[in-house]
């Protein structure tokens, strides 16, 4: 088999290829999304923590 | 798995080997069924959609009633930890509902010459994504996340009718949508090298499910925890 008739996977290439490249880049995005977001989260509380202590030391 | 320090700790261990069972699984998986398996005898190649199609579709409903049962654990117990795997997995829920619905359409057209059909597995599937929209929603729409959690997983509760309408509509109603051809307690209606890809990337996808809700679960936590003693020992460290 070569690559072409791979890709044209018996004319329902585009059927077969669209599923698989949707479900690779929502399952990617729910990898992605969560690592950005707990990323952000910490360094909120650590943006939050410093600012308290500078509230803190100014009293 | 009691706190939520050991939760993280011991999730931030196991995540590596996780994603490289989950990894090595869906490469054969989709191995297996791209290139070994034979085209079906109907349906020619279109039937490869299935190693997307039918894992997302399972794992749209494991998702959910995991999602319930946390849900009840973190509203009769108050763990913290059932509260946040609940409400992580509604986003992934989501996601495999989607695909299944997607990829379902996409197998659809060719197959059966209509991208939708409101036919009671489709339509069925579809309240599912609603449902997890709406645990979306509503955890979104209420400030105090353990208020939030407790609402969300009442609704989920409600919404578990839902999942065996789903897995029975292809035998309770006529349906254009094919009966079951694993889950069935004679033999699978599917030949072995085409059955051995689906499973392996069931496995998968389920191993996909754990990993990313354990990543969403600790971010969760995080955010939760934001003035306890373990937060700030991780804050150090960074």
């Amino acid at each position: 088999m070569n690559l072409d008739q791979f890709l044209h996977m018996g004319g329902y290439g585009f059927y077969i290829w669209t599923s698989y490249g949707i479900a690779f880049v929502v399952l990617a995005l729910n990898i992605i999304l969560p690592i950005r977001q707990q990323k952000r989260a910490l360094k909120d509380i650590a943006n939050r923590r410093r600012r308290n202590q500078e509230r803190m030391s100014d009293l | 798995m009691g706190s939520p320090p050991h939760f993280y700790r011991f999730t931030g261990k196991i995540l590596p080997w996780l994603s490289l069972l989950c990894a090595l699984l869906i490469a054969t998986g989709l191995w297996g069924g791209l290139v070994e398996a034979p085209a079906d005898y109907q349906q020619g190649d279109s039937f490869r959609i299935i190693y997307v199609h039918v894992p997302s579709a399972w794992m749209s409903l494991f998702v959910y009633v995991v999602m319930a049962v946390c849900g009840a654990i973190g509203l009769i117990w108050h763990m913290k930890n059932a509260e946040v795997i609940a409400i992580s997995s509604a986003p992934i829920g989501a996601s495999f509902t989607f695909l299944a619905l997607v990829t379902g359409s996409l197998w659809g057209k060719p197959m059966w010459g209509s991208w939708w059909v409101w036919d009671a597995r489709l339509t069925s599937e579809l309240i599912l994504l609603f449902l997890y929209l709406g645990v979306i929603g509503l955890y979104a729409a209420i400030e105090d996340k353990r208020t939030a959690s407790r609402a969300v997983a009442i609704l989920a509760l409600v919404g578990l009718v839902n999942i065996p309408i789903i897995h029975y509509s292809v035998e309770w109603w006529n349906t254009l949508h094919q009966g079951p051809t694993v889950t069935k307690f004679d033999k699978p209606s599917i030949h072995v090298s085409m059955l051995i890809p689906l499973l392996l990337m069931a496995g998968g996808f389920k191993l996909f499910y754990l990993i990313s809700v354990l990543i969403r679960a600790r971010g969760e936590l995080i955010e939760r925890e934001s003035n306890s003693n373990w937060v700030s020992e991780l804050l150090e460290k960074r």
